[in-house]
Parts: C-alpha cells; sequence; structure tokens
C-alpha cells in the first residue's frame, strides 16, 4: 500500500528523525509519554504546568526527568500562570514546553497572543478532551482545530500540529520544539484524548540522528541588535537576558527595537511581519499524508485519532474495488489549500469524518467551491465516542 | 548638588528611545523610578543581570523606559513570568514593578504562590488606589467609601491590606514606605533587592489626576503632603497609644526572615537526583 508523507518542500531539519540502527530499543509507550520524550530529545530544558487530565502524565514524566537532567519543572498555579513562566524562561535561554486539556487551553490563550506578538519561542500540548467547558474529561474530541488557529484575540498566524499515532506523537513534539525555535513563535500540538492514553510500539531514534535546531544568537554589537529583525525570511536572531543585549520585550504593538508604538507604519510592519514569517515559509512548514490518491474518486480528508479509522476503511474499500483515498494535514495550520486544492482537483467526492459539529470542513468546503454540495460529506460527532471504520466504509459505498 | 543624580538618571534611561513617557505630569511613579534607578546605581549591579518585569498599568510602563532586560506583560501576569525567568537563569536579579490592580486584583493568584515558594523576585508594587491606566475605576485597594468612577456613590468594598496579604502569604521581605519618602524608598529598595527570597515593597503613590481629582486631594504636591504628614514609621507606632496611630501609613520593614529560597530549593533537589553528577 503506497504510503506517503507528502514533504511538499525541504524539511526544517537537515537531519531528520530517522530510526536508529542500533541503540534505544522498541518500546510500549502511551501518547503521552512519547510527547515527554520528544520534548526531552528535543532538548525541551524547561516545563511549567498544572495537572488536568488527559494531559498529566507528561507533567509527571517531566517532573521525573528533567530535574535528572538539570532542567527545570514547575508546577504552576494555574494555567495562565504556566503559559506565562515558559515565555518567561524561553526569554531568559530555555527551550520551553507546557501541556494541557481543553479548559486550560482556553486560560492560556491570552498568554500565547503575547508568545506570538513578541516573537518568544515556545511550545503548548494540549490532549484535547470533549467540550465545551468542563465536558467529558476523559472522553476523546477535536473541537479545539478552530481554537488552536483563532483562540487568541487579534490576527496572529498559527503554526499548529497533529499527529495520528504514539510515534507520530514523538516525531512531532520534536518537530515542534524545532519550529517554535526557527520560527521564533509559540507552536501548537494537538493530541488526540485518544492517543495521548493509547499505547503503541515505537522504535526510538538514536540521539545522534534526531536534528535539533536552535535559535539564532545575535553576533553584531548591542547597539546594532534589532529584535525583531527584518532579514532571512523574517527568521531574526535572538538574544537571551542576561547576554548584554538589554532589549524590551511588549505585548503592546512595537517597532522593530521592542519599543511600544502607535505609529500606523510601524503597526503595519509588525503584522505583516508576523503574517509573512508563516505565510513565506508555507512550503518549509506543511506536511501532509497522502495515501491511494492516485486514481482517487473518493478521497477522505481527516486528521488525528480519526485519520486511523479513516485508514482502515481505505483498505477496506479498495479490497471491495473502490477508488478511494486518504488526506491527512501533519500541520493543520497553517492550512495546506495548495497541497489539498491540488490533490482535490479530480476527485468528485470528499468526506470529512470529525469530532466535533464541523470544524475542518470549512477548510474544505472553502477550497472545493467547484464541487456540487452533495459531493462534500460531512462525518461528524462531539459526543464523546469515536468514528468507527465501519461507519465510514458505510458511507464511501453509499457515494460510491 | 542636583546635576548629580540627574546624570546617574540619564545613564539608566533609553532617554533616546521611546520618550517622552506616558505619564502624567505630578504622577508618583516618576519619583518612585528615580529612588528605583539610584538604588540600582548605588548598588552598582551590572545592568545586564537585571531583569525588570511589569505587568500592565500606568505604573507597568516603568521598565520600557530604563536600560536593563525589559519585559512588560500582560495584566496581572507579571510575577508568573518573572518565575519562568528567575527559575531557569536564579543568577538575574529578577526585578517586578506592578500596580495594586496588576498584583492584587486580577494578578492576586501569582502573588501569593510566589510568595508562599519564596522565590527571589523582588516586587515593588505602586499603590496609588486606583486603577489609574484604565481612567479610575475601583481597584482591590481603593479605601472604603472613596470614590472611583465605578463606585461613584463610594467605594462599599473594604480594602486590602497589601503588606498583611504579602506576609500571610509567606513573603519573607515586607516593607512599606510612600514615593514621599524618596530616600527611604531608595534604602528599602536596595534591601529588598539584596534579601535572598521573596520580598515584597509597597510604596504609598499619588494618581493626583484622577484618583485625586475624583476624591478632592488637591494638587500633586498636597497628596505628597499628605504621605509626609499622614504616616509614620514603625519604631514611631509602637510608642504611640492606638488611637493616634488608627489610619496612618505604616512605614517601615515590617518582616525579614531567613527561610529556603525556592531556586536553591530547586538546586539542592537537582543535586539530590542527579547524585552528585552535575557539579
Ligand atoms: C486582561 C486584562 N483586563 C483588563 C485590562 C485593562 N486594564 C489595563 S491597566 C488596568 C488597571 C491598572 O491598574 P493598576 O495595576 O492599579 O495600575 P495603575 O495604572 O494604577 O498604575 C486594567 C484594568 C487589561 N489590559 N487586560
Ligand atoms: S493616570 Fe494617575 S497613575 Fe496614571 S500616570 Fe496619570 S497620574 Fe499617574
Amino acid at each position: 500500500m503506497p504510503t506517503k508523507i507528502k514533504k511538499i518542500a525541504k524539511p526544517v531539519e537537515e537531519k531528520p528523525v530517522t530510526p536508529a540502527k542500533s541503540g534505544r530499543k522498541i518500546r510500549l509507550m502511551q501518547g503521552n509519554e512519547a510527547v515527554a520524550l520528544g520534548a526531552l530529545d528535543a532538548g525541551v530544558n524547561f516545563f511549567a504546568g498544572y495537572p488536568i487530565t488527559p494531559s498529566t502524565e507528561i507533567a509527571e514524566i517531566l517532573a521525573l526527568e528533567l530535574p535528572k537532567r538539570g532542567g527545570v519543572f514547575i508546577q504552576m498555579e494555574d494555567e495562565i500562570a504556566s503559559i506565562s513562566a515558559i515565555t518567561g524562561a524561553s526569554l531568559a535561554g530555555a527551550k520551553s514546553l507546557t501541556a494541557t486539556s481543553g479548559p486550560g487551553f482556553s486560560l492560556m490563550q491570552e498568554g500565547i497572543g503575547f508568545a506570538k506578538i513578541t516573537e518568544t519561542p515556545c511550545v503548548v500540548v494540549n490532549v484535547q478532551r470533549n467540550g465545551p467547558s468542563t465536558g467529558m474529561p476523559t472522553s476523546p474530541a477535536q473541537g479545539d482545530i478552530m481554537q488552536s488557529r483563532w483562540g487568541s484575540h487579534g490576527d496572529s498566524p498559527a503554526i499548529v500540529l497533529y499527529p495520528d499515532s504514539v510515534k507520530e506523537s514523538y516525531e512531532l513534539t520534536i518537530r515542534a520544539v524545532n519550529l517554535a525555535e526557527k520560527y521564533r513563535t509559540c507552536v501548537i500540538l494537538l493530541l488526540d484524548e485518544v492517543i495521548g492514553h493509547m499505547r503503541e510500539a515505537v522504535t526510538l531514534p538514536d540521539i545522534a540522528n534526531i536534528r535539533i535546531v536552535s535559535r539564532i544568537k545575535p553576533t553584531i554589537p548591542r547597539h546594532w541588535y534589532k529584535h525583531y529583525d527584518e532579514n532571512q525570511k523574517y527568521l531574526s536572531p535572538l538574544a537571551s537576558f542576561g547576554e548584554g543585549y538589554r532589549y524590551n520585550v511588549t505585548g503592546l504593538t512595537h517597532d522593530a527595537l521592542g519599543f511600544p508604538t502607535n505609529k500606523p507604519n510601524e503597526a503595519n510592519d509588525m503584522m505583516e511581519r508576523l503574517r509573512k514569517k508563516i505565510s513565506y515559509n508555507i512550503r518549509d512548514l506543511v506536511q501532509i499524508e497522502s495515501r491511494e490518491m492516485e486514481d482517487a474518486k473518493i478521497a477522505i480528508f481527516t486528521a488525528g485519532i480519526t485519520a486511523r479509522a479513516a485508514k482502515s476503511a481505505v483498505a477496506a474499500a479498495r479490497a471491495e474495488g473502490i477508488p478511494v483515498g486518504l488526506l491527512r494535514p501533519l500541520t493543520i495550520w497553517p492550512f495546506p489549500d495548495d497541497a489539498v486544492r491540488k490533490m482535490l482537483r479530480n476527485v468528485e467526492t470528499v468526506i470529512v469524518p470529525e469530532l466535533n459539529q464541523g470544524q475542518l470542513i470549512h477548510e474544505i468546503r472553502r477550497l472545493t467551491k467547484d464541487k456540487q454540495d452533495g459531493n462534500l460529506i460531512p462525518i461528524q460527532r462531539a459526543n464523546g465516542t469515536l468514528i468507527t471504520p465501519n461507519e465510514i466504509l458505510r458511507i464511501i459505498r453509499e457515494v460510491h | 548638588m542636583a546635576n548629580i543624580p540627574q546624570k546617574i538618571i540619564h545613564e539608566y534611561l533609553r532617554h533616546d528611545k521611546k520618550f517622552p513617557h506616558v505619564w502624567c505630569a505630578g504622577c508618583s511613579n516618576g519619583i518612585v523610578l528615580g529612588s528605583i534607578i539610584r538604588a540600582i546605581a548605588d548598588m552598582q549591579l551590572n545592568r545586564d543581570d537585571i531583569v525588570m518585569v511589569s505587568g500592565i498599568g500606568c505604573s507597568s510602563r516603568m521598565p520600557v523606559y530604563v536600560d536593563f532586560n525589559t519585559l512588560h506583560t500582560l495584566h496581572g501576569r507579571a510575577i508568573a513570568y518573572a518565575t519562568g525567568v528567575k527559575m531557569f537563569k536564579p543568577n538575574l536579579k529578577v526585578i517586578v514593578i506592578t500596580g495594586d490592580g496588576d498584583c492584587t486584583a486580577i494578578g492576586g493568584n501569582h502573588l501569593i504562590h510566589a510568595a508562599r515558594r519564596n522565590i527571589d523576585i523582588t516586587v515593588i508594587l505602586i499603590n496609588n488606589n486606583i486603577y489609574g491606566m484604565t481612567g479610575g475605576q475601583a481597584s482591590p485597594t481603593t479605601p472604603h467609601e472613596a470614590i472611583a468612577t465605578t463606585a461613584p456613590y463610594g467605594n462599599i468594598e473594604p480594602d486590602f491590606d497589601i503588606c498583611n496579604l504579602a506576609m500571610g502569604a509567606g513573603a519573607s521581605f515586607v516593607a512599606r514606605t510612600t514615593a514621599f519618602h524618596a530616600i527611604e524608598t531608595q534604602n528599602y529598595v536596595k534591601e529588598a533587592i539584596n534579601h535572598n527570597g521573596f520580598s515584597m515593597l509597597e510604596i504609598v503613590s499619588s494618581c493626583p489626576v484622577i484618583y485625586g481629582r475624583l476624591n478632592k486631594k488637591g494638587s500633586p504636591a498636597d497628596m505628597l503632603k499628605h504621605m509626609r504628614d499622614n504616616s509614620i514609621t514603625l519604631a514611631a507606632k509602637e510608642k504611640l497609644p492606638k488611637e493616634k496611630t488608627e489610619g496612618k501609613i505604616i512605614r517601615g520593614i515590617l518582616k525579614r526572615d531567613e527561610r529556603t529560597e525556592f531556586t536553591d530549593a530547586y538546586a539542592q533537589l537537582v543535586k539530590k537526583v542527579m547524585g552528585g553528577k552535575h557539579e
């Protein structure tokens, strides 16, 4: 069965994360454990968090492991404090990460906006649970797809990664840390409750084979340092507190030096910088898996745990001779517009299964305006249960 | 004589960058800033090692103007950001500049927990009894019956005693003075920075333009004189009968405790779990 993770462009990491020939063993582990190990392997040395199901294992593992490596673990008084502390630590030079779930993710939104406007690297892992509000804490849902893009007020482009397996949780955690460092922003890793708690075998790569990306450090004298330099595709060096650069950081709209401004032209420069940093680098950011799409007349577009069910359904339908394929974004934001448009061009029907009342489907509708309404089929559920392979298969058969 | 402090201030201000400042003429914030700069100059601290963190408010604008590592954060969150900085680089001197609203209303949770941990952060709280930046709404320290735009009939809420709050939460250094007492402020800033643990320095100040007008407190100078005439030292208080100290602002170092500082405790923990490997 041809499966490929399409690297739309050249990958960020020069040496991609690859399984080791020797050294570390195959291990049975939970998604949350994979995230914690991925964070450690990516060089995360600061974690601040607040307990919440179904993400708590990430904090618990890091509470055990970080002190052993001289890193910092701190349990904060709430999630607002957690996002604040990881942002402060990052400015002091840390690779920092926090983990939470729906209610905590909502509380973090103002702080996520601050990390983005101040271009401070950090990672927020959101192990999604059913909502709204306290919802069903131990039940899966994919209800934060839009919140992860639009949750913080104002326009702030987002980088959001979404694994569909335990192994990929490990890999995308490393990628999230690398992208945060490279793009100087708050990167979000969305996990599904089921993936966070599910156990799968994972072969960990040799540490030596893991590509680690770290922020670029300035080499120029202090009086030339601009905290928001406009070179190199909007990717600029970042000095840490205590290194002699003595810059200002503010959540107010600021100029290139980091000082507050009300001037429309300077505000515009800042906003454009935030936007272009993502949009000029789409090819570096986007990753999408395509399966059996070459001759497909029916496509399934889905992410995370729902893609696992969809993969089984595709295999079963193919066995019956139905030309169906699957598209799965590993980076859901920025949305892979060009890739999706291209891959859906020759498809007659698109099925969009998701564990919510309709989020991903808005993006697909936007990109498939040429298709009739009846050719875009939602499968939606927000009651805490999963969409099964059989349900998807039934729809595939009906469409066919 | 008058030239000397001027020169020091200029050395520490980012006067070539973001001036004029946003503060009203007659505001206490500038007096407090002067005292802080003189204290830091006296201590001969390396500016590269100072991180000044603030939240949102008139008082919280202060870091933007001074030549340190400066971090102007979100309303109420300064202490939480400062905790991240200090935990990762304990060698840095972390000073938080905050207001009564910033620190004791929206940021109250971070205040009590940082005090409980006894993390070595110096909090300088400029208490003007009002939300200045947003135009005069009631804060947790607006006195009972005072007028605010959101308490137009007089404030029916009781107010916080910030120093008692900090002491109760576990702060190991707590002091209070007023903006009028500039030299005392300067000295307490030094004591607070030198203290290894969580320190709270409350500086009773004035917002003549908003609080002063709403409550008919007179000119900026009148409000400063009121601080002079209506405050007594802790030592004086102890000698006076209770009726003579009622309603007075008590100035002094109210608490100084030696107890384990949080980043020290963390370093100990790391040493223990690494079994001496980390040296
Ligand atoms: C989350 C949030 N809520 C409300 C505000 C609006 N706001 C800005 S400053 C402020 C009050 C500041 O009062 P204080 O901390 O006492 O400082 P002062 O201006 O008096 O120095 C408020 C409510 C905000 N910026 N952010
Ligand atoms: S509003 Fe009040 S606190 Fe704010 S700058 Fe003016 S006088 Fe100072």
